[in-house]
């Protein structure tokens, strides 16, 4: 078996979760090559088959030029599976590929299971199982699915470009909003989520967070609806952090979320709905109303 | 300009899913049905454009589904959209992201669209395929997960979100299509007055018979909760005791509790 993996590059350096593919492709017991638009600067380390084409002519963005770079090394290669990773990179370059190729596509694995691969579905609570009835499949993976295997050793480089300059042009990137709480550092944090109702219940979760001297977090629906500032987002396009004790109050748990807390070293999560996702990774789910449940326990702690 | 945006009918998330006959999707009874969330913020955008551009400017709101789905599709009709097709597929559910792409595709074809709003993926299937399936189908120009979103003329000027919260800006000339991120704008709830002007927009069925000619590409095997992990305690029962309970854990178990 055979995997061709596509590694990711942004703002000028080799992105880590590139190893994740390694890991991936290990687990799966296939053999590998990969392809990756970024500089020789910046090589992963790793001893195989390494298609590089050159950043500065094909741009971190264009995924027309970078299909057409895939397509010519999935001629070379003749891959089983062409991976990428379920980033904002993988998911919308994968359908291109697949579809030129008119091919399988199997979304966001969380694993590889007996009879195909398992995914998740319905806002993580469930799992799938899909099989693909193509010959050849184009994956992404799960971001922090897979263990990071970083095996060592140089590449070994074949040049590639692509023609013409394609359909999009990449203008270049926007920071960050500026962060006023930096909850990297927090060793406590108490996040709200959907599931406080509304705005006016913010200040029920802060007072919580300032019982346990920790700082205020937020899940993204709660940021999007103006709830609560952007840089007390938790999760994939917020902060990820890792402290000592994590509240998650009303937070049902998604993928995007979890990938931002679940390193925390314990859990707590207050949820009414027993079966949400944020009890996979909580060490003590409470089931409860969080606006009930949360005054009572910052009136026990004052 | 004509414009389409394509919606999907999901359940509501906070259900409780339990496998159907086959064991390859939900069992459908006993759900309460809402437009996907993603699709929510396709819609508003394409509204807002509606808006923007005033008379000569059309758009349509697809769906694929059973005869449920059009209550989705008169939620769009009510918030802006002209006019509406129901592709009508009691079987949507079995249908593979490739499949429905090539639906939209087949339907798209000839019609002159410049250009398709889609949520970036379904909240319940969640494979963040069709919208790029389409594009690709139709050769539109495509970009994905965004945020912000302006157009003058041909040209589309998009956001995408990236991790980290930075953002990266594209450009691109229509046709194309964008596939829609949470965040991008609020979607209006339906006044009323549209509800009821709504009722008189048109809503054309067409039976997916007439567009579908390909087979599936993936099979799903099985749905079924994810394996428990353990380890977790699950606490219930009356608030009071709950806290006692939860301080009790928190001293013995974190270094936290002083």
């Amino acid at each position: 078996m055979k995997t061709l993996l596509i590694g990711e590059y942004r703002e000028g350096k080799l992105l880590d979760s590139t190893y994740e593919l390694l890991g991936f492709a290990s687990q799966l017991g296939a053999e590998t090559a990969m392809l990756l638009v970024g500089s020789e600067s910046q090589l992963p380390a790793y001893g195989g088959t390494l298609y590089l084409a050159d950043v500065a002519a094909c741009a971190e963005y264009n995924p027309d030029l970078h299909k057409q770079l895939i397509l010519d090394a999935v001629q070379k290669e003749n891959p089983d599976y062409i991976v990428f990773l379920h980033s904002s990179y993988g998911w919308d370059l994968a359908p291109r590929v697949a579809a030129s190729l008119r091919i399988a596509q199997v979304s966001e694995i969380t694993s590889i299971v007996e009879g195909g691969f398992e995914v998740g579905c319905c806002n993580a609570k469930m799992r799938r199982t899909v099989k693909p009835n193509s010959v050849r499949a184009v994956l992404t993976i799960q971001a922090g699915a897979f263990p990071v295997l970083q095996p060592g050793g140089a590449p070994q480089l074949q040049k590639v470009s692509a023609a013409g300059s394609g359909t999009l042009e990449f203008v270049g990137y926007e920071p960050a909003e500026k962060k006023d709480v930096d909850l990297g550092k927090a060793e406590i944090i108490v996040s709200a989520g959907r599931g406080i109702g509304k705005k006016d219940n913010v200040p029920v979760i802060a007072a919580l967070a300032k019982a346990l001297g920790g700082e205020l977090g937020a899940s993204r629906p709660v940021v999007d609806a103006g709830w609560v500032e952007h840089s007390h987002q938790v999760g994939t396009t917020g902060q990820t952090v890792s402290p000592k004790l994590y509240v998650a109050c009303g937070i049902s748990g998604a993928i995007q979320h979890l990938a931002g807390m679940k390193k925390s070293d314990f859990i707590v999560a207050i949820n009414k709905d027993k079966d949400a996702p944020i009890g996979e990774v909580a060490d003590v789910l409470v089931v409860a109303d969080v606006m009930q449940f949360v005054p009572a326990l910052t009136a026990k702690l004052s | 300009m004509k414009l389409l945006v394509c919606i999907k009918q999901v359940p509501d998330l906070e259900s409780r899913f339990k496998p159907n006959a086959e064991g390859v999707w939900y069992n459908e009874t006993d759900l309460a049905w809402r437009m996907n969330e993603y699709d929510e913020y396709a819609v508003e955008q394409a509204v807002q454009l509606r808006e923007k551009l005033g008379e000569g400017t059309e758009l349509t709101v697809l769906s694929i589904g059973p005869d449920r789905v059009v209550e989705a599709v008169k939620k769009a009709l009510a918030m802006g959209a002209d006019n509406a097709v129901h592709i009508q597929d009691p079987a949507a559910a079995g249908k593979d992201p490739w499949q429905i792409a090539s639906i939209i595709a087949a339907y798209a074809k000839d019609k002159g669209f410049d250009i398709i709003f889609t949520g970036m993926q379904s909240q319940d299937r969640g494979s963040a395929q069709v919208g790029v399936t389409v594009a690709e189908q139709l050769g539109f120009s495509c970009t994905t997960t965004i945020v912000g979103f302006e157009c003058d003329g041909g040209n589309i000027t998009a956001k995408r979100e990236l991790e980290g919260g930075i953002k990266s800006v594209v450009k691109m000339k229509t046709p194309a299509l964008v596939t829609c991120q949470l965040g991008l704008n609020v979607p209006r709830y339906p006044t009323l007055p549209n509800i009821m002007k709504a009722k008189k927009k048109e809503i054309t069925a067409i039976p997916v018979a007439d567009l579908l000619k390909d087979e599936a590409l993936a099979t799903t095997a099985s749905f079924h909760p994810p394996a428990k992990k353990g380890g977790g305690i699950v606490l219930e029962g009356d608030t009071g005791v709950l806290v006692d309970q939860l301080i009790a854990i928190l001293k013995d178990k974190t270094a936290v509790l002083r």
